[in-house]
């Protein structure tokens, strides 16, 4: 017999469901009005690109939150934000290997092989995969909750990856991506700081 | 905190037959002999006794609103957007233009005293930017051969050097830290000599027939057509005859990225993407794409006109 879900999850998860879709729902009215600006295939990758790394950072940021605030309810909200980190992660791989290579399988594969930046998106995204597929409850209890638990710490990897990622590709103003940067070193501070207080209890999540 | 550029909608963009029938009106304004080259002048005002169809393309000039929203001028900020917002109080009155080094007449003009003597011509280019998209542009000018010739270049005289303005406090994106955009200023370009003086090279004052808009470089800018944007510098302070080739800005930032020639080669990526294909700003949308995408020609599609010049020369080495 399952505990009972708190009002709290209850109501914040479908608001939550609806939050992190509206980028989406607001991509789509954009491409319908043909309203992404003169260079669309460069707004399409930017906009997708840029909503994978901040739904990544939301993830990231659900454990140094529930411990400075106490408020451990926030976990219950965890999967649903790295979900859509990765459904974001995936529009931005389709727009990338659809409008703006055309499926130009062979070019697509030379990208891949040939440019660091995008070697290291392609990896992040293929990492996310088996976040992704693992994060069922079912899941967890196949794997074990401290197997999955460390299956699940590839995450770090993933966001300094999509951080660099993002870094690499600029020309010269490093401004916005420094932004990303700045913020991912906080929150993976937070857990060096957080382990070597009290290594007890392992690595935090 | 972390700001989306404003989408340009389409009922924003100048309806080509408007711009027509504005610019019949202004061809119909007398006593404009000079107008937008006087003191007042200010982006937007006609430029009277245009000669047309210098060079020109059967292709759609691109908008006049994407060709002033849709910008790289670093100077101003990094986002395409930035130029168009940063650049409306930019001082481009008075100012004062230096031809230096290997020549037997140097100078420091004012604006005015150095486009006087050409005759201003409009002539239809397109645009490749190195960041593989493109744009037609109704450019008004004058061969910048007109002005080499002027200054009368020594035997030493191998390369032109050109400066941008440093100006800080006029150019947020010349401002050190995070909210500079991490180029090394004043900005640097340069041509080979004979580059220099082929007849498609010149110097722009004017697009659309109107006096230059500040974000697309006035007062006075370069127009290379068969080379990457970068390349075609804008808001010109100094051109210099040298007997080296010229170490420009984008050379430093990105030795292995940014040649000295970049001419428009889908032949040779840059080391980040593919320069095989293009997008043309305003005409290529994303539905139009998955059907066609539109290949990039070698020197832009000006190889019959410049590819001489680069005869004997490997293109992936002197890229």
């Amino acid at each position: 017999m399952a505990a009972p879900v708190p009002r709290a999850v209850r109501i914040g998860k479908p608001l939550l469901f609806l939050a992190a879709l509206a980028p989406f729902v607001l991509l789509l009215a954009r491409i319908f009005q043909d309203d992404l600006g003169p260079n669309p295939v460069e707004t399409l990758n930017r906009y997708t690109g840029d909503w994978t790394l901040r739904f990544l950072l939301f993830t990231l940021a659900v454990t140094p939150l529930r411990q400075l605030t106490g408020w451990h309810l926030l976990i219950r909200f965890r999967r649903m934000l790295g979900l859509f980190a990765f459904f974001y992660a995936c529009l931005h791989f389709l727009s990338w290997i659809w409008i703006d290579k055309v499926f130009e399988w062979e070019e697509i594969v030379r990208d891949v092989y040939k440019r660091p930046f995008i070697t290291l998106g392609f990896a992040s995204f293929v990492l996310l995969v088996p976040l992704a597929v693992t994060s069922t409850n079912a899941m967890v209890r196949r794997l074990g909750g401290r197997r999955w638990r460390a299956l699940h710490r590839v995450v770090y990897v993933i966001a300094v990856g999509g951080v660099v990622h993002f870094l690499w590709q600029v020309k010269s103003d490093i401004a916005e991506p420094a932004l990303y940067a700045l913020i991912l070193a906080a929150l993976l501070g937070y857990r060096l700081w957080a382990y070597r207080r009290s290594p007890a209890f392992g690595p935090v999540l | 905190m972390i700001k989306r550029p404003d989408p340009i909608r389409a009922a924003e963009i100048t309806d080509q037959a408007v711009y027509r029938a504005r610019r019949r009106f202004l061809e119909g304004v007398a006593g404009a002999a000079l107008a937008g080259l006087g003191l007042e002048a200010s982006a937007g005002s006609p430029l009277a006794g245009v000669r047309r169809g210098v060079v020109t393309t059967d292709e759609k000039p691109t908008s006049l609103s994407d060709i002033t929203r849709y910008n790289n001028f670093y100077e101003f900020g990094s986002d395409k957007t930035d130029p168009a917002k940063h650049a409306k109080d930019f001082r481009t009155r008075p100012w004062t233009i230096a031809v230096e080094g290997e020549v037997a007449r140097p100078a420091i003009y004012q604006l005015e005293d150095f486009v006087k003597p050409h005759a201003l011509e409009e002539r239809i280019y397109r645009l490749r930017c190195v960041e593989a998209w493109s744009m037609v542009i109704p450019w008004v000018g004058f061969p910048l051969a007109e002005v080499i010739k002027r200054a009368e270049p020594t035997s030493r005289a191998k390369y032109v050097e050109f400066t941008t303005l440093y100006d800080p406090k006029q150019m947020p994106g010349q401002r050190p830290g995070l909210l500079g955009t991490g180029l090394d200023w004043p900005y640097v370009e340069g041509l080979r000599l004979d580059e220099a003086m082929h007849p498609l090279t010149i110097l722009a004052v004017g697009l659309y027939g109107e006096v230059l808009p500040n974000q697309n470089g006035a007062p006075l800018r370069l127009v290379v057509p068969w080379k990457y944007g970068f390349k075609s510098i804008k808001s010109i302070v100094k051109l210099r005859f040298v007997e080296r080739q010229p170490v420009t800005t984008w050379m430093k930032s990105g030795p292995d990225e940014y040649g000295f020639y970049s001419n428009v080669n889908p032949d040779v990526d840059h080391p980040r993407w593919s320069q095989k294909y293009e997008t043309r700003i305003g005409e290529d949308s994303l539905l139009s794409r998955l059907t066609r995408k539109r290949k990039t020609l070698p020197f832009n599609g000006y190889a019959d006109e410049v590819a001489h010049l680069y005869a004997g020369m490997d293109l992936r080495k002197y890229f």
